[in-house]
């Protein structure tokens, strides 16, 4: 592998402001890796290497030409397939939109070209973003980079693992319940959850609207960083879209300690289900904290245990909704149009062969969960929950800056090990779902690798608009981490054969 | 054959109750969740974007004008405004719904609790409103092929999504009862009044030939003496003010013939017919659809302050029946001229077309007694006859001037009517000026004179009222384009 690859995005980005890298050839390097390991691993559902390549020499030409460019132009990025992109099919992983390349581009998508990023293709996903394993793809299963046989995390297995495997040094990706962050943490990378309405909803192709939130992949917490100031920030076109300007996020990312910083360890979030290696690379991370001058307590969340079951009455709900518009009357898979049969035979046959079966019985449930008579029971109690879990996080954050817990209770399981059972799948969300829940800012950082050498994450909560504290405390573990690992967890990676 | 029962018969058993629910396109510039323009008339799918076309990823912004217009709506209803209410999800499938859910608002609507009183025969009747609330309207379907133009039996259909997204209010009254025989008539004047008062309020185009003004007609019927509200059907886009009328009469009678015959009234939509005044079913309500409605989380909650809800109250024009009454005296109308302006739904064009120049009395004589008959002929209400008010005032102009008389502006607003163009070109083209040359007049009021000896001696004789007889001679023989009064004070010169 080029050596080139394992450099995070703002060594780069330094290089080819000193004129010793064009984007050009970092783009080849990244595409050249993606040939390689891309049967492999199925990370890229496309990948349109001309376009890249031209976007490459494009600005490598407004660089020569003296042109001030942001500070990751000529990054090659990867793009989760639920984003809209006028230059790439957007599938969304599913049969259902095969094919289809939307007319205009997400706001993420037009920010990154702004900014000068290349955008060398879309990553793959669960079905319309419901999965922890990335397996519900129409495409087939991503595999993780660390172990080819166990899932690389899910809905955003994709981005997650095209980071891990240094395709590209940065991805975005959408998180709903824990979709960049439960992948960052089983594969070793940096995942980012911002506040609700801290980066644009537009174009992202909805799951739950009210819990959907695109966030920056990468492999350092400064470029994390640097990705969310670039994508992150107002939009008109999204009503949930906050109108402030975006903290300096680089800066906290490169904060030297932590001194006094109340952290605040969440004892709902750890305990029995959890498995002994990350309890214990948790303890060792809260360890870190501590040593570089934060002050840790215990706080209690009760409703927190409320949030899965409400979660998975609130999700469905939005997302039965979001997804009735696919019905082959527009765009994407039309089955049946036989020319006898009626509209309506045809939006049910279309959907009956578009949608998997995970889509199928979210969309039931939450059809169910909607329905009169049933719905102050399911959908209302569970929005009374999620006032709930907000109530928590508030008092929480009274005497807190920041909370942490495990990222995800278990390390990456085997590809196929949880797809007859929906509840165990669904317990790989349990600590990142209140995040959602309750809109506040949330992150996944390596914490370390379990006995088996598969990666584990810390997470980080900070309260609404208050990301800079996310990637603070990011920045300070990671390099206490590299201290204490020999350098990146991910560089164990860089030298070890990626194969089935 | 649909057995009905006769309209007074049925009156003696049973009491009408209607419920109406109106929808009202807004006249704002752009859609309510993007920047489409809503003009209507574009060539079919040429107003569409990725938001009205709901394509996946988009999400919508609410039009905050449409927002003021509904909230003045709510005002001029004499409605409470929520503090706080947010949009929801309506979530059912069909083709012209662009996301398979109507972005509409559920429980908590932006208007609620209003009332607007409707005059009929100098009656006035109480409508109470239940709520006026936001929406967005559905794309257009067009079925090809098939007998009915419905989607049943269709060869295929065509969907035109320019409509899709337009900003709609809905205005649902509660029960309306005891108006008895006038209930068809109350309907009819409640929804003139809408028109009446969204007009002056400038917020809605309300033409109902074109759709944006709808009115659904909830009828059932109970029996006189119970308080157990029968079973309704619902009678869709009723497309005019005389079909409200029809509709609903037609609906009575026939809902009377299912009772009288022991038989109950199928809960159901119905569709009304234009051609002969019927009502056919539409889809039953009793296999109705749950439509899920639940919060749209895509928007944010809609707070209007105490203090802009209180700036628009301010700019609501002068509430309809002070209004009234301001014009009558102003324009100094006996009860009888003015109600008549007002029953026939004359009051906004009269009052366009005084403030276009003509005088009060000229302006109502137009309205209510030639341009109504125009309508009634040609089966229109007032407002759709393609003449304007300032037309009309140019009209009464010209006769003011001594450029037609009486009878041959009847031709210029034929001429008008018939897209001929301006008065003065339908005057030009038509060559109906009158003729003021004195020499060819006197002509032909000496060949009268000659020609009837005896009349003219029997006004000699101071009989003047016998000239009338040479004045229309005089009239015929100039094709109608001479001034009356002038050819009779020439007459009376020359013979007494």
């Amino acid at each position: 592998m080029d050596p080139l690859l394992t450099k995070p995005a703002h060594e780069l980005a330094a290089l080819m402001a000193d004129g010793a890298l064009t984007s050009e050839d970092l783009t080849r390097a990244c595409l050249a890796r993606i040939e390689e390991l891309n049967p492999t691993l199925n990370v890229f559902l496309s990948v349109d290497a001309e376009a890249a390549l031209e976007a490459a020499r494009g600005i490598d030409a407004r660089r020569a030409a003296g042109e001030q460019l942001g500070p990751l132009a000529g990054i090659p990025v990867g793009v989760k397939d639920n984003f809209c992109t006028t230059d790439h099919p957007t599938t969304c992983g599913s049969r259902m939109l095969d094919g289809w390349i939307p007319p205009y581009d997400a706001t993420v998508v037009a920010r990154l070209r702004d900014a000068g990023l290349v955008i060398v293709g879309k990553t793959n996903m669960d079905e319309f973003a419901m999965g922890s394993s990335t397996e519900t793809s129409f495409f087939g299963p991503t595999r993780n980079p660390w172990d080819p046989d166990r899932i690389p995390g899910g809905s955003g297995g994709g981005s997650a693992a095209a980071v891990a495997s240094f395709m590209v040094p940065l991805a975005v990706g959408s998180d709903t319940g824990g979709s960049i962050r439960q992948p960052g943490s089983v594969t070793g990378t940096v995942g980012v959850k911002p506040t609700y309405g801290g980066v644009s909803r537009y174009g992202l192709v909805a799951m739950a609207s009210s819990l959907d939130q695109p966030g920056p992949c990468a492999r350092t917490a400064l470029d994390a960083a640097l990705l969310q100031q670039v994508i992150g920030g107002y939009d008109g076109h999204d009503s949930a879209s906050i109108n402030r300007p975006v903290a300096d996020l680089a800066a906290a990312a490169t904060a030297q300690d932590l001194a006094g910083l109340r952290v605040g360890v969440v004892t709902e979030l750890g305990g029995e289900g959890y498995e002994p290696d990350v309890l214990a690379r948790f303890t060792e991370a809260v360890d870190l904290l501590r040593a570089a001058g934060a002050e840790v307590v215990e706080v209690s969340c009760p409703a927190f245990r409320y949030a899965l079951p409400a979660y998975y009455l609130i999700q469905p709900a939005e997302l039965s909704s979001n997804l009735a518009r696919f019905d082959g009357m527009r765009y994407g898979l039309r089955a049946g149009d036989d020319g006898v049969r009626s509209a309506e035979e045809v939006m049910n046959l279309t959907r009956d062969e578009g949608f998997g079966k995970e889509a199928k019985r979210r969309i039931i449930i939450g059809t169910y969960a909607l329905s009169a008579g049933y719905y102050d029971a399911y959908y209302g109690s569970a929005q009374k929950v999620r006032s709930l879990i907000q109530a928590d996080f508030d008092r929480a954050f009274e005497s807190c800056d920041v909370l942490v817990s495990p990222t995800t209770p278990t390390v990456a399981f085997r590809i196929g090990e949880r797809t007859a059972d929906p509840m165990a799948m669904y317990m790989a969300d349990l600590c990142t779902i209140p995040s959602n829940m309750a809109g506040n800012a949330s992150a996944s950082f390596p914490a370390g690798l379990s006995s088996d050498g598969l990666p584990v994450g810390l997470q980080v909560m900070a309260p609404p608009m208050e990301d800079a504290r996310l990637y603070r405390v990011g920045g300070v573990v990671e390099r206490a981490l590299d201290e204490r690992w020999g350098g990146p967890l991910l560089a164990r990676l860089a030298d070890k054969e990626i194969a089935r | 054959m649909t057995e009905t029962i006769p309209y007074d018969d049925l009156l003696t058993r049973y009491e009408p109750v209607l419920g109406l629910e109106v929808h009202v396109e807004l006249n704002t510039n752009s859609k309510m969740f993007c920047g489409c323009p809503t003009t209507f008339g574009g060539d079919p799918n040429t107003q569409v974007c990725p938001v009205c076309l709901g394509l996946p990823g988009s999400l919508p912004v609410i039009n905050g004008k449409a927002v003021e217009s509904a909230i003045r709506i709510g005002l001029a209803l004499n409605c409470r405004i929520a503090q706080w209410c947010r949009m929801a999800r309506k979530n059912y499938f069909y083709p012209d719904m662009t996301k398979n859910f109507q972005t509409s608002q559920y429980d908590e609507p932006i208007a609620f609790d209003g009332w607007v009183d409707v005059e009929v025969d100098g009656e006035t009747y109480r409508v109470e409103i239940e709520r006026a609330h936001m929406e967005e309207d559905a794309g257009k379907a067009l079925h090809m092929g098939g007998a009915t133009g419905r989607i049943h039996g269709a060869d295929y259909s065509l969907i035109d999504y320019n409509r899709a997204g337009v900003p709609l209010i809905e205005i649902v009254t509660r029960p309306v009862r005891g108006a008895g025989a006038k209930a068809p008539e109350v309907a009819r004047a409640y929804v003139a009044h809408l028109r009446d008062l969204l007009r002056a309020l400038g917020v809605s185009d309300v033409r109902m030939e074109q759709g944006s003004l709808r009115c659904d007609a909830n009828v059932s019927l109970m029996p006189i003496g119970s308080d157990v509200l029968g079973t309704r059907t619902e009678t869709k886009n009723v497309n005019s003010l005389r079909s409200v009328e029809r509709a609903i009469r037609y609906e009575m009678t026939r809902q009377a013939a299912i009772l009288d015959g022991g038989a109950r009234v199928k809960q159901e939509t119905r569709h009304f017919h234009e051609s002969d005044g019927t009502t056919s079913p539409g889809r039953s309500k009793e296999e109705a659809e749950d439509y899920r409605y639940f919060a749209e989380p895509d928007l944010m909650p809609i707070a209007p302050s105490r203090e802009w809800v209180e700036e628009l109250r301010a700019t609501l024009p002068e509430p309809p029946a002070e209004h009234r009454r301001r014009l009558q005296t102003d324009w100094g109308f006996s009860d009888i001229d003015f109600g008549s302006i007002v029953s026939s739904g004359a009051l906004g064009l009269v009052e366009a077309t005084v403030a276009a120049g003509a005088t009060p009395a000229a302006a109502r004589k137009w309205w209510v007694t030639e341009l109504a008959r125009r309508a009634n002929e040609a089966g229109v209400e007032l407002d759709e006859l393609p003449i304007t008010p300032a037309q009309v005032a140019a009209v009464q102009g010209l006769v003011d001037a001594g450029k037609v008389n009486d009878k041959l502006a009847r031709q210029v607003i034929e001429g008008v009517l018939a897209g001929e163009g301006e008065p003065a070109a339908v005057v030009a083209a038509r060559g109906l000026a009158v003729v003021s040359d004195e020499g060819a007049l006197t002509v032909a009021v000496d060949e009268v004179i000659a020609a009837n000896p005896d009349v003219a001696a029997k006004i000699r004789d101071g009989k003047v009222a016998a000239a009338g007889a040479l004045i229309g001679q005089v009239m015929k023989a100039m094709k109608g384009q001479a001034d009356a009064g002038k050819v009779r004070e020439m007459i009376l010169a020359k013979l007494t």
